[in-house]
């Protein structure tokens, strides 16, 4: 007899990890890129890209070093999905998936697609944003 | 026939903005999109998952307390803000609250005809529905057709006021006490607060519809 690993269906949600905010039904988010963060991130790993281990090791890396890297005439308090997006960042640039200086190209990207949108029009990335 | 839409956009800026956070999750995003690692689509199911767990517990919780105390109801319908701090859910952008309540004579229902603007703080992530077009469009130009669709039927004599939100000031629905609830407890009473009687889509629930 062997034992069946978990399944992962599109509807399962990960577990909740240490210092995750959450209560009895779930994890609570503060916005709502907290929880594109962490969509993005369980999306991610039902593709196989990392292993829910792989995360939880590189969140909480993360956290420990914001916190051991903590100055005092600094005030660092970022919270816990600002943490989880470091991480995100972190593992997909480690896997391959992406790299910083592309990510850093996306975001002037979007900052100059936001620029050039009325206000109340969808914001749309377009050719353009990246000349 | 169309409603009063209270409250304006006139002091938006011009273009838009985006919160630093949200241009590196849209940053990720659009890479692992355009590279086929994730599916927008399937995030927004994956999300979606998560906003009918979260719920709107804490306007839930607003609104029992006003239910039951009268003091904190004034509170509330006078300087929203201060009052929904008190419990604890205060925004973390600093949105102005107000809250506005349902009568034997007058509903209230809140859209944001520009974008999705929404009290997360309260009532959690907003549904699919509050940020589609038509919902966005035809509230004010036929709030008893939207109504009707969400299965809420009002007399002719019940005024309905639509109240339009922005970046700035954020709308909670107070919805009326169903009868017989006189012996529930705030926190019972808080189960029967739904998302939607908060947004004016719905009444709060009858104790028997719970059950």
């Amino acid at each position: 007899m062997s034992i069946e690993p978990p399944r992962t269906s599109p509807h399962s949600t990960p577990p909740i990890l240490p210092g995750q905010p959450y209560d009895m039904d779930g994890p609570v988010f503060a916005a709502p890129w907290e929880a594109r963060a962490l969509a993005m991130a369980v999306a991610l790993h039902q593709r196989g890209l990392f292993t829910w281990t792989e995360w939880s090791t590189t969140l909480s890396m993360q956290i420990g070093a914001a916190e051991a890297g903590r100055d005092a005439d600094r005030d660092d308090d970022a919270t816990y999905y600002e943490h989880w997006l470091n991480a995100l960042e972190q593992i997909v640039a480690d896997k391959g998936a992406s790299s910083c200086g592309e990510l850093a190209g996306y975001r002037r990207a979007w900052d100059r697609a936001a620029d050039r949108t009325a206000h109340g029009q969808p914001i749309e990335l377009q050719p353009v944003d990246f000349a | 026939m169309s409603a009063d839409v209270l409250g304006t956009h006139d002091d938006e800026p011009e273009h838009s903005e985006l919160g630093r956070m949200d241009v590196r999750v849209r940053a990720l995003e659009t890479v692992l999109t355009q590279k086929g690692y994730i599916d927008p689509a399937a995030l927004d199911v994956l999300i979606d998952t998560y906003q009918t767990k979260i719920g709107p517990r804490n306007g839930a919780r607003v609104v029992a307390r006003s239910w039951v105390d009268a003091n904190f109801h004034d509170w509330l319908m006078t300087d929203a803000t201060a009052a929904i701090d008190s419990l604890g859910y205060a925004g973390r952008q600093g949105e102005h609250m107000i809250a506005v309540e349902n009568t034997p004579s007058r509903h209230n229902l809140v859209v944001c005809t520009l974008c999705s603007c929404y009290p997360w703080p309260v009532l959690g992530l907003p549904p699919t529905w509050y940020k589609s077009a038509p919902y966005r469009s035809r509230v004010v130009r036929d709030p008893r057709g939207v109504l009707a669709d969400f299965g809420v039927t009002l007399g002719d004599d019940v005024d309905i006021r639509v109240w339009d939100s922005t970046a700035e000031v954020r709308y909670l629905v107070v919805p009326q006490r169903p009868d017989g609830t006189q012996h529930l407890t705030e926190s019972e009473l808080a189960e029967l607060v739904t998302r939607d009687s908060m947004i004016g889509t719905g009444f709060a629930s009858h104790p028997e519809s719970t059950k």
